[in-house]
């Protein structure tokens, strides 16, 4: 192992202990990981983000002559408007424009992924007792998200069948994410041990 | 005596084998043809690559006739691309064995600060040879040369399926909206963690402390995060009022624009823009860990009583949760994340599930545009609620039109 890996694993670790400090209580150690990996990240990203926006979708494409791309570089020079209180309100339009195309494209998405696909899935044969508990499961669940009628007698009864539905779902997906995170935290431990087997070894010779 | 024997046993095995195999060994000593050389697949065209937005090509053939049958050794085919017929033709990738087509298809012209080669440009004429490979790197002659454009399509034909549930879905849209407009009253059902904004905000005025309102880890144009806005408007409206203290850390710089612009105008809305200051808005970073480390880092030292997380959220929504309660602050949450509510339902005091999170804003708002679309949302899940058990009917009596007439294949 060489000298210079001891020193950048240690690094790591010493950063990892600094994060686990958390779990005391906020201190200066953590202090200082937070703001390193905060700044670390935000200084990665402008970079990331010159590279891959303002390189490739600014410049190149100008340069090869792809002028239709001037309109979104205008909308994104709208946006630096902000910095002036006269001119600000041309931000408006770029912002606007954002939140428009993303939500327009959102919506044949959403319309596939969360009701087609789920419909169609859900339409199944009354073959089993299984298959009958999903689709008046599934009803319960969707009736729970009627807004505009009041949860009272019957209604109440469906809507409640629904909300349980929802909490045994969550309930398995907590668990299953747990399981996961338990394994991030395994996998944490056990660079900490190898980095101690690593020292160990290079001290040794 | 012993070795001897061993050696005459050993001899003996290697004469009946020779004898015994099916290529005589004189044969096999002397041949020098090599493994055998593939055909070549035949009849290649190209053809525009359907639905897409003209940056891709279908490259098709007729399996080598050594292709499951024959001498049974290809194993895939190699497609060569070239800008003209007697130009240089690169390799652009390649199909496994029994495969038929070959999809080339890529539409960045530039890539990692360099004019991509593989980029397909509309309405360009790219020539195709495909070559069969056996084992050994044994390649067979390319085939004959074939061409074709990849042309734009502005209609997917694959989504009509989803254009009609949009329309259909529009029409009540409308319907509502006018009928909000014009005086209608609909009822919304009140929201448990919608009902408790009030309290919380109450009892951060009471402490002296500050308010968090995070609006997730998406962006700008989510769906959830345009709800979390509209909340954020009436949360923002509330903290002017009674002169309490917003802090709204974001990760990207479209939502800290949106953020500002938002409580900016609820504090205009509330009589004080004299209060309201950009820096309440604060852009952290836009990298997940990183941004979670910053939030809780201003949880810890500001001490906020109230804790929102109003939009998208990723694996960062337990830490958040739990950090906040470290913190004693009264937390309500609303996403529409399904993999991350469990953790917000488990971890903070008030949850908006899935859609409440939009019907929230409705409720919140009471404007008429809002209202309408609740009104809409809840006829059209009506509507899906009716197909999903016609449907689950119909198809046990072996009638499928209507999981047919749902089932979007793109």
């Amino acid at each position: 192992m060489e000298f210079e890996t001891i020193i950048w694993h240690g690094l790591a670790a010493f950063l990892t202990l600094c994060i686990f400090t958390f779990l005391y209580k906020d201190n200066p150690f953590y202090k200082f990981a937070e703001r390193l990996v905060a700044g670390v990240a935000a200084g990665y990203w402008t970079m990331l983000v010159f590279h891959k926006l303002f390189v490739d979708k600014v410049y190149h494409t100008m340069a090869t002559g792809q002028y239709a791309y001037i309109i979104p570089i205008l909308l994104g020079i709208g946006m630096w408007t902000r910095f002036s209180k006269k001119h600000s309100w041309i931000s408006r339009y770029s912002i606007a424009f954002y939140i428009g195309i993303s939500t327009g494209v959102s919506i044949p998405v959403y319309m596939y992924t969360y009701i087609f696909r789920q419909i169609s899935a859900t339409i199944i044969p009354f073959t089993s007792i299984s298959n009958v508990l999903v689709v008046i499961f599934v009803l319960c669940a969707l009736f729970y998200f009627f807004f505009s009628k009041a949860h009272t007698g019957a209604f109440n009864i469906v809507s409640k069948i629904g909300i349980y539905t929802l909490m045994i779902g969550f309930g398995a997906g907590f668990g299953l994410t747990v399981m996961g995170r338990v394994a991030l935290l395994v996998q944490r431990i056990l660079f900490l041990k190898d980095y101690v087997r690593e020292v160990a070894a290079f001290i040794g010779g | 005596m012993g070795k001897k024997m061993l050696f005459m046993l050993l001899l003996s095995l290697l004469l009946f084998a020779v004898g015994n195999a099916q290529t005589p060994l004189e044969e096999v000593l002397t041949d020098t043809t090599g493994p055998p050389v593939p055909t070549s697949p035949s009849n290649v065209y190209v053809e525009d690559k359907p639905d897409d937005d003209g940056h891709g090509v279908i490259v098709r053939w007729d399996l080598s006739p050594d292709d499951g049958a024959g001498m049974d050794n290809v194993l895939g085919y190699e497609v060569y691309r070239s800008d003209s017929p007697d130009g240089e033709y690169s390799y652009v990738g390649m199909a496994i064995k029994g495969s038929d087509e070959y999809e080339d298809q890529d539409d960045s012209p530039i890539k990692n600060g360099v004019p991509n080669p593989d980029f397909i440009e509309t309405e360009k004429t790219y020539y195709y040879k495909v070559r069969s490979m056996a084992a050994g790197g044994i390649f067979s002659e390319h085939s004959e040369i074939a061409s074709g454009q990849a042309i734009e399509n502005w209609f997917h034909s694959g989504k009509i399926g989803i254009l009609v549930g949009v329309l259909i879905f529009w029409s009540f849209v409308v319907y509502f909206i006018f009928k909000a407009r014009g005086g209608k009253d609909f009822y919304v059902r009140p929201l448990a963690g919608i009902n408790a904004v009030d309290d919380a905000i109450g009892r951060a005025t009471e402490m002296g402390r500050p308010i968090l309102f995070v609006l997730g880890t998406g962006t700008a144009g989510d769906i959830a995060t345009i709800a979390g806005f509209t909340i954020l408007s009436r949360v923002a409206k509330l903290t002017a009022e009674y002169q309490t203290k917003i802090l709204v850390p974001v990760n990207e710089p479209v939502m800290m624009a949106v953020a500002q612009e938002t409580v900016r105008t609820a504090y205009l809305e509330a009589g004080r823009p004299d209060i309201y200051k950009p820096e309440l808005i604060s852009y952290e970073t836009a990298m997940q860990f990183p941004y979670v480390a910053a939030v809780n880092g201003i949880m810890l030292r500001e001490r906020t009583a109230t804790n929102f997380y109003m939009g998208v959220f990723h694996a960062e929504s337990l830490i958040l949760a739990e950090t906040g309660n470290i913190a004693g602050s009264i937390q309500i949450s609303g996403t529409d994340q399904i993999s991350q509510l469990p953790f917000f339902i488990a971890a903070t005091d008030y949850t908006l599930i899935g859609e409440e999170l939009y019907a929230a804003s409705a409720y919140l708002s009471k404007e008429p545009i809002l209202v309408g679309t609740l009104k809409a949302q809840d006829w059209g899940k009506a509507i899906l609620m009716l197909l999903l058990l016609i449907g689950a009917i119909l198809i046990s009596a072996n009638l499928s039109f209507i999981r047919d007439m749902v089932t979007v294949n793109i």
